[in-house]
């Protein structure tokens, strides 16, 4: 090699080196911008309980009264974390969704993981098995995943028919959106005014379910599925480029592919089975983290989970503030909220060549 | 170091695309063009070759089965490149083909994705993000991915196809100048008869997934193949330059 190209090896590698480590930089800033969003969550909420008082309360519970102590423990942390969590797990989601199926419109909202796992929950709710060992809690959570996982396994199997483009992808994810909520539509026709009320309560995703066993569960989710992620990205990242070069790369897309779809269930399904359908933050985060880090998924996959946690944590903040008093269900924030996003994202795809 | 290909079939369903296609042994050193008219088959042959379709039929590489290579290591000598690099992708250009590297395991990754670039002429497009460039330039830089590991065997899929003159002739150029340097074996589906006559080094004719004729370009291009092949009346003629030139005349009707 020639000094001059010795030259050019070495300065494209510091450039390359600064270009990760500003991608570094980025995602700890999302970290810290997170941190930041949580505390601002916390110290929020009706019982105007500052956020002075309630960091003492944490790190020095027995100085509590009976009543802070539930609002700290009970209330304020679940609710807080619980938003990071989902956020992180519903937009990991999302950015895998959208790299293994090649499509900037995927995210379980969107293609309907969501209104599966809703059809699942209200099914356990209006029809419990009357089976003693089993909780009702844990039923609706059980058929929430197994309907999420249904939803994701449908859509797979529509994604690998010869000549099904990203266009009837999306439609079918839409048709599969509109036949769970008629079908949810028909179980609250058909249920009692109890019933009823947990139907349209479960429906609404709200963050209001959270507690710790459910925060527990979720965390463990999270933290063993991510390291898998990482290691996945690479791969990933060469799907982006197409599935016959990833192929021709040496990428096994179909066990990629096959090991992605089980992560994403897992993650969207546990998700939506403790907190609702909460939506487009699984649509939204994806992209926010795109146009900070690029298409590098070892950089954009941990990104996508903080821009969504920090989303949702944030949404959790206005959910208190929109009507003072009332915390609005926080799937309610995020759907009035993504909504613009979402139409945003369909008129730039439309307008590419 | 050969390629050879003996009784191949590739099927869609029911539907045959390649039924018992053989060829010679397609020596190290030269390149080799797939010519013929849409849905003969070749760009379904190349996949087969890359091992991207299901096939019957024997496939060797220097005397060695492909088949029963492991899907990593057939795809390691035998590199395979798409028609495109597809758009709205967010990857910067060495990005993408350290990318490419890090998933087949290569070892410095930085200066073999930086020495493909510059082998290529484009490694001033290093921090172009790929969306930003142009059509002939995302074409290097998808050649550039495929150098990068080193294969033994190139298969390169319509690769001039939407490129302009300017980045034909590159893209052409380069991909010869690599198999006489490091004795590859490249085989590529081409449109452009003039481009495959004077690049390639051996021409296969492909009609209805079977070889009609192979040989030089010399003893393939010749206005009788040409009307059965593509139904066209065509005249075979030398330049000033004493190259091959195929002008056609007219679509010849088809009964």
């Amino acid at each position: 090699m020639t000094a001059m190209a010795q030259a050019g090896v070495a300065l494209a590698t510091q450039r390359y080196r600064r270009l990760l480590w500003r991608r570094a930089g980025l995602v700890i800033g999302l970290a810290l911008l997170l941190g930041l969003s949580v505390l601002g969550d916390l110290a929020s909420g009706a019982s105007g309980m500052g956020l002075g008082r309630l960091l003492e309360g944490i790190f020095t519970p027995s100085m509590l009264s009976a009543t802070d102590r539930v609002i700290i423990w009970n209330v304020r942390l679940p609710y807080s974390l619980m938003a990071v969590l989902v956020g992180a797990a519903l937009a990991l989601a999302g950015a895998e969704m959208q790299a293994i199926l090649d499509n900037p419109l995927a995210s379980p909202f969107t293609l309907g993981v969501s209104s599966s796992a809703a059809l699942g929950a209200s099914l356990a709710i209006a029809y419990p098995l009357g089976v003693a060992w089993i909780e009702p809690s844990v039923q609706i959570t059980v058929m929430a995943f197994v309907f999420a996982c249904l939803s994701v396994l449908l859509l797979q199997a529509m994604a690998r028919l010869r000549g099904a483009g990203v266009e009837s992808l999306v439609l079918f994810g839409i048709a599969l959106v509109f036949s769970c909520n008629a079908l949810v539509s028909l179980l609250q026709l058909l249920a009692t005014e109890d019933v009823l009320q947990q139907l349209v309560f479960w429906t609404l995703g709200s963050l209001a379910r959270a507690d710790w066993q459910k925060l527990g569960i979720l965390a463990v989710v999270l933290a063993v599925l991510l390291p898998f992620s990482l290691r996945a990205a690479p791969a990933l990242t060469l799907l982006r480029l197409g599935e016959d070069r990833a192929r021709s790369f040496g990428v096994d897309t179909r066990r990629l592919r096959l090991a992605s779809l089980l992560r994403i269930s897992l993650l969207s399904a546990t998700a939506v089975a403790f907190v609702g359908t909460i939506g487009f933050i699984g649509l939204v985060g994806p992209h926010i983290a795109r146009l900070l880090v690029g298409e590098d998924q070892r950089f954009l996959l941990p990104a996508s989970a903080l821009v969504g946690a920090l989303l949702l944590s944030l949404s959790s903040i206005a959910s208190k503030l929109i009507l003072p008093g009332v915390i609005v269900p926080v799937g309610i924030v995020t759907a009035l909220v993504g909504v613009p996003v979402f139409v945003v994202l369909v008129f730039r795809r439309g307008r590419k060549p | 170091m050969s390629l050879s290909i003996d009784t191949l079939s590739v099927a869609y369903g029911a539907r045959s695309v390649i039924r018992d296609l053989s060829l010679p042994d397609l020596p190290a050193g030269s390149l080799v063009a797939l010519i013929g008219p849409n849905g003969a088959g070749k760009s379904t042959l190349l996949r087969a070759l890359a091992g991207l379709e299901r096939m019957k039929g024997r496939v060797s590489l220097e005397g060695e089965d492909v088949s029963r290579l492991s899907f990593a290591e057939r795809s390691r000598r035998l590199a395979y490149m798409p028609q495109q690099l597809p758009p709205g992708i967010a990857l910067g250009v060495l990005e993408s083909i350290v990318a490419a590297l890090r998933v087949s395991g290569s070892e410095d990754l930085l200066g073999t994705a930086y020495e493909a670039l510059r082998r290529l002429g484009i490694e001033h497009l290093a921090e172009y993000p790929l969306d930003s460039l142009s059509g002939g330039q995302r074409q290097l830089v998808a050649l550039a991915q495929l150098l990068a590991r080193n294969p033994r065997v190139l298969l390169l899929d319509e690769p001039t196809s939407a490129l302009d003159l300017h980045y034909q002739l590159r893209v052409m150029d380069a991909v010869r100048e690599r198999v006489l340097e490091r004795r590859l074996l490249a085989v590529a589906v081409l449109h452009d008869i003039n481009l495959a006559a004077s690049h390639a080094d051996w021409l296969v004719v492909l009609h209805q997934g079977q070889v009609v004729a192979c040989g030089t370009p010399q003893e393939i291009l010749e206005p009788g193949i040409l009307a059965r092949v593509y139904g066209v009346e065509a005249r075979v003629e030398r330049c000033s330059r004493n190259r091959l030139h195929v002008l056609v005349d007219r679509a010849l009707a088809v009964d």
